[in-house]
């Protein structure tokens, strides 16, 4: 495997952020076959943040936050929620790994100008690991890792709550099931208290009346309020909107966009993606504006739509605004 | 008429012959029964590798066996299975086993072709939906893919099914007395084809007809999501 990255847009983990960091987003690359999506994201999302993240499409953006909880597995780089690494170890530098040798160790001691990136890459292109006796733990490590790593990004996905542009309630379950499948499969909750928190929230978007149907009998509007609940069953830390109006009528926008704003409101931290500007002015605390795979400019809302620096913002924003 | 009478008296009623279109009647179903048991859990089980293969590219190995299996077990006719069994492979067991099994294991290779057929028509984003969730693989195909898949597979499977219950009339060649062999038996005797063969295809229809309706009963009942 060739590894075509620069090490300039690279910035690793910082354990320092640590404290108030949430989701921490690490030289993140995603090819697909020959096409390369993200070319190097890094964000850090601290908690009771929203930001919002912008861009044309086949900018990257969904690609982007569906790294976020995994369920697309980035090429190189990685992601950090809670002080744990998510992604299964770079596949190329196995960075979190060789980080803990001796070898690594004792380099970055010396430092001699030299960033994480470059002692690690270092390290694998010379094969340190083997010449200084540590390549058998080195393998043994990366066995347990893959291991662990599964369980991790299990048991990180039920503080990441997500919303899909289409929904995607579960169609041979009602209402109800959909929200208290999880919970209970999980051993979180018992059924009974499943079944009264999912009351509580139903209560709250107005469709405790429709506890007992399927989703094929609700409208747009109604299948995204009830999978945004469903996310917050299971009581999220962060969690994540990839387009979440975007499939809906017109007139079925507000209902969800209220509904995410009153999250918003009430400290969630939240990443949305999405083409609602007035909605990502108003709540946003922060925008990243991605184009090409990279995150082209980020800011505060009310800075970066009144005068954008970036040629590609300025471009973007003249057209949708 | 009278005439037919005395068909009917010969080919059903003398020396209680109706007894042996009973005890035809029984190994015909026991076949058909079993087989559809082993073929369900058989079929179940490959498009599940077939599927979790192609999904999470795991199990490379098994889904390789699986393909060497549909490809056999498709590719050549289920009457030269059934005498390569006889003959060649179980030479010593009981010939009922050896039809339940080589129908039960040629019935599985179109079962899980028809099953990864609906298990591949789940929507991927109930999968993700899941996933992201928190469930693990194994609960979301437990939970969701396959539910979903089957009602999609069931009208399918209904088809298999009545297949392979006529299908097992040829059991005969390997000594195995069904209903068709009892027919034939009787007609050897009496030289009067008419009532024996047109009784056991009524038999034939009533199983096939039974069958139908408790299938569609089933898929009413998975089909309440519907709107």
């Amino acid at each position: 495997m060739t590894d075509n990255r620069s090490s300039s847009n690279l910035i690793w983990y910082d354990p320092d952020a640590k404290k108030d960091s949430l989701l921490q987003i690490c030289g993140l690359y995603k090819n697909f076959k020959k096409l390369s999506v993200l070319k190097g994201v890094s964000c850090n999302i601290k908690k009771g943040e929203k930001v919002v993240i912008l861009g044309p499409s086949g900018s990257g953006k969904s690609t982007c936050l569906r790294c976020m909880n995994l369920l697309e597995t980035p090429t190189y780089g990685e992601i950090w929620f809670e002080g744990k690494l998510l992604t299964p170890v770079d596949p190329y530098l196995h960075a979190e790994i060789i980080r803990k040798s001796k070898t690594y160790q004792t380099l970055a001691a010396k430092n001699n100008g030299k960033n994480d990136f470059e002692i690690l890459k270092e390290i694998k292109e010379n094969d340190l690991l083997k010449l200084h006796g540590e390549g058998g733990d080195y393998k043994k490590a990366i066995k347990e890792f893959y291991k662990n790593n599964a369980k991790n990004v299990n048991l990180a996905r039920q503080k990441i709550g997500m919303v899909f542009q289409h929904f995607n309630l579960f169609n041979n379950y009602t209402v109800l099931g959909n929200l208290t499948l999880a919970p209970v499969e999980l051993k979180l909750k018992t059924k009974a208290e499943a079944e009264k928190k999912a009351m509580e929230l139903l209560r709250r978007i107005g469709l405790e009346d429709k506890a007992q149907v399927y989703p094929s009998t609700l409208s747009g509007g109604q299948k995204q309020r009830v999978a945004i609940v469903r996310s917050l069953m299971m009581d999220p830390d962060v969690m994540l909107f990839d387009e979440p109006t975007s499939a809906l009528d017109p007139e079925m926008v507000g209902e969800v966009l209220d509904l995410i704003r009153e999250l918003a409101d009430e400290g969630m931290t939240v990443v949305i993606v999405t083409h609602e500007m007035g909605f990502a002015r108003e709540v946003a605390d922060r925008v990243l504006f991605m184009d090409g795979g990279v995150i082209a400019e980020e800011g505060n809302p009310k800075e970066l739509f009144a005068n954008p620096k970036n040629p590609r913002t300025k471009e973007f924003l003249s057209k949708v605004l | 008429m009278d005439n037919f009478f005395e068909k009917f008296y010969e080919a059903v009623i003398i020396q209680d012959r109706w007894k042996w279109y009973l005890s035809g009647l029984g190994k015909t179903l026991l076949i058909s029964l079993g087989a559809i048991a082993i073929g369900v859990f058989l079929g179940i089980l490959v498009a599940l590798i077939t599927y979790i293969n192609k999904k999470f590219g795991k199990f490379k190995i098994l889904r390789q066996i699986c393909n060497v299996y549909l490809a056999i077990f498709r590719g050549t006719p289920v009457y030269v299975q059934l005498l390569i069994m006889y003959l060649i492979v179980l030479v010593n067991s009981p010939t009922l086993w050896t039809a339940i099994l080589t129908f039960g294991i040629n019935s599985g290779a179109y079962v899980a072709e028809i099953i990864r057929s609906g298990l591949e028509s789940v929507d991927g984003g109930q999968l993700e939906a899941g996933s992201a969730l928190g469930l693990n693989r194994f609960k979301v195909m437990i939970r969701i893919v396959l539910p979903q898949g089957f009602r999609v597979a069931l009208p399918p499977l209904c088809n298999e099914f009545i297949a392979l219950i006529k299908e097992t009339s040829i059991v005969g060649t390997i000594g195995e007395v069904d209903l068709t062999k009892v027919a034939a038996r009787i007609v050897a005797r009496t030289y009067e084809p008419f009532v024996p063969y047109i009784m056991i295809a009524l038999m034939y229809l009533v199983i096939v007809i039974v069958l139908t309706k408790l299938l569609k009963l089933l898929e009413r009942r998975l089909a309440r999501s519907d709107r």
